[in-house]
């Protein structure tokens, strides 16, 4: 049985359609895109309204999260790296783990045929 | 009664600009001027626009769970008080005078007002009651921005209602309806002290009181939309034009004096506080600009007939740095939570700008007016005494009304109840609607049937 493998990419928001075309061309069709915000390396900055200060030192991000099985976990990576890539802190994050299973619910197909394409 | 309405008259200087004041002196009965009447009625209109204008101004400006009770508050207003004005207000401010300090009750209900002629003036007294309603609306409006964001509606209405009744009206008398400041000889054109200083220096009072929001100064309680102020700053802008212009009450000379004044200090102001901010904290905002504009009108209200233009630039320039101050820096050093800075803008900038009509007014402008400091009159007395007098009566006043009210009935939300936004709470609706894909925590377990309804539009939707 083929293993399953969740990907999640958080990047820069500005990257979000350069990465999912790229993906796409390597055969990864399914995604799920959230609006997020974090902090890491990268730092905030000051907002000042009426001379309060706040300090923003969470940055809005993308997270893009997929399910690969047929596609290599390597070229998805790979991919991904070539895309986002700026060398600047704030280019984001990959995060790699295995899934145990997954349901198509309108079939009820489970395991790795649910996340295939249907031929 | 005729002496106590010219002394009134006196104070509101419409009359002795325009050419029937010549009339009335030979003892000619008044006439209605239509172009006198045309202009009142329409600053009655830009003045009425200003107070949903304050709903937006102050609504952009809280979080986005408390926009629809922010601009509820100005827009009741608008409604309660035209019902206390015209039932009572009007009658207890411009009613004969007792003693100095209240009007009889002799125009309840707008007795006997009918067709009649503004007593020494050119317009009918019914345009002059529509004018004066629009300033009783705005006035108890202004507070809302130092207890926005956590005060109970209900609470608000009756708070504000006897505010009205105990404090504008008595205020309004004295200073425009022949009362003891009038005839001490302080000048107001139209408003610094009766509206703003009293505003103004009331919220501080009710905020104190109050308390601050919870998770002031630990939380982030950034304006939800700036572009809603800018907007509302906008039409208060536009909408003082008839404010100070509009307080001639005539198309005449006068109103094109406070008119131009107004757009000085106006600008002058947003210059001044745009560059304040500027230098003191690296950027220029478009919050500064509208909040810049807003203290240059307060500051020249007081004198926008009364003063030269180029007076009108320096009261407009130093009001927007002081307001400035005021909010940035006096606050944040004083630790008190004026939600929107109405002590700041109002009661700061009313404060300049009384004084600053005892500074520049001149008999040159206006011959009903007197000569301040710079031109050898001894205004400024007067005009200190009044200001004295203003902050006292907010402050007892508010003080007293807010221990009365509190002592019935429960005036302010509490912490659930603010960390879930006093729209839901004290409205049951919301000003965005696309929070409800964001999975508060109110729509399992408080409003099921939002969260029904939400699904069911969204699949009507679909088909």
């Amino acid at each position: 049985m083929n293993t399953i493998t969740k990907i999640d990419i958080i990047t820069r928001p500005n990257k979000l359609e350069d990465l999912k075309e790229a993906l796409n061309g390597i055969g990864v069709q399914g995604m799920t895109v959230s609006q997020v915000y974090g902090c890491g390396l990268q730092k905030g900055h000051t907002e000042v309204y009426r001379g309060k200060e706040y300090s923003i030192n969470l940055t809005p991000k993308v997270k893009v999260e997929t399910v690969v099985c047929e596609v290599p976990v390597e070229k998805v990576l790979e991919t991904a790296e070539k895309v986002l890539k700026t060398g600047h802190v704030g280019d984001g994050k990959i995060f790699v783990y295995q899934i145990d299973n997954a349901v198509r619910i309108r079939t009820g197909v489970s395991g790795a045929e649910a996340i295939m394409d249907e031929k | 009664m005729k002496k106590k309405w010219s002394i009134l008259c006196m104070t509101l200087l419409c009359v002795l600009m325009a050419a029937p004041a010549a009339l009335a002196a030979d003892g000619e009965a008044a006439k209605i001027d239509t172009g006198d009447t045309a202009w009142v009625l329409i600053s009655a209109a830009l003045v009425f626009i200003m107070t949903p204008g304050l709903g937006f101004f102050y609504g952009g400006m809280v979080r986005s769970k408390n926009v629809l009770t922010t601009i509820m508050q100005s827009f009741f207003i608008v409604a309660m008080i035209s019902v206390e004005w015209v039932i009572l207000g009007y009658a207890m401010t411009f009613g004969a005078d007792i003693n100095g300090f209240i009007g009889s009750l002799d125009k309840i209900g707008l007795a006997g007002v009918g067709m009649n002629v503004l007593e020494n003036g050119t317009i009918p007294e019914l345009a002059f009651v529509a004018f004066q309603c629009m300033f009783a609306v705005i006035t108890p409006a202004l507070i809302t921005g130092a207890f926005a964001e956590r005060m109970k509606f209900a609470a608000f209405a009756v708070f504000i209602l006897l505010w009205a009744i105990f404090i504008y009206n008595p205020m309004a008398h004295w200073v425009w309806g022949g009362g003891f400041l009038a005839q001490l000889g302080a000048l107001d054109f139209a408003g610094g002290l009766v509206i703003h200083i009293l505003s103004g220096v009331s919220g501080l009072t009710i905020c104190l009181l109050l308390g601050k929001r919870h998770g002031y100064g630990r939380l982030p309680m950034l304006p939800h939309h700036l572009p809603m102020t800018v907007l509302g700053a906008a039409l208060l802008w536009f909408g003082w034009f008839g404010f100070n212009a509009g307080s001639a009450l005539g198309a005449n000379a006068l109103a094109a004096n406070a008119f131009v004044a107004s757009q000085a200090a106006a600008a002058a102001a947003t210059v001044a506080w745009v560059v304040v901010e500027w230098l003191h904290n690296g950027k220029p905002t478009i919050l500064g600009a509208a909040s810049g504009c807003i203290a240059g009108l307060v500051a020249i209200t007081p004198a926008a007939g009364f003063v030269a233009p180029m007076p009108s630039v320096l009261i407009g320039l130093i009001g927007g740095v002081v307001c400035y101050f005021a909010v940035a820096v006096v606050k944040a050093k004083l630790g008190y939570d004026d939600a929107l800075d109405a002590f700041g803008v109002h009661g700061i900038g009313g404060t300049w700008g009384a004084i600053a009509t005892g500074l520049w007014a001149t008999k040159e402008v206006n011959p009903a007016g007197a000569d301040g400091l710079f031109y050898g009159g001894n205004l400024l007395t007067a005009q200190l005494i009044s200001i004295v007098v203003a902050y006292a009566l907010a402050i007892v006043g508010s003080y007293v009304l807010f221990k009365i009210v509190s002592a019935f009935m429960k005036v302010r939300a509490d912490e659930n109840e603010e960390v879930a936004g006093l729209d839901i709470v004290e409205h049951g609706e919301r000003g965005y609607a696309q929070a409800i894909m964001t999975g508060s925590p109110l729509l399992s377990a408080d409003a099921p049937d939002m969260a029904m309804q939400s699904s069911v539009l969204h699949e009507s939707a679909l088909k």
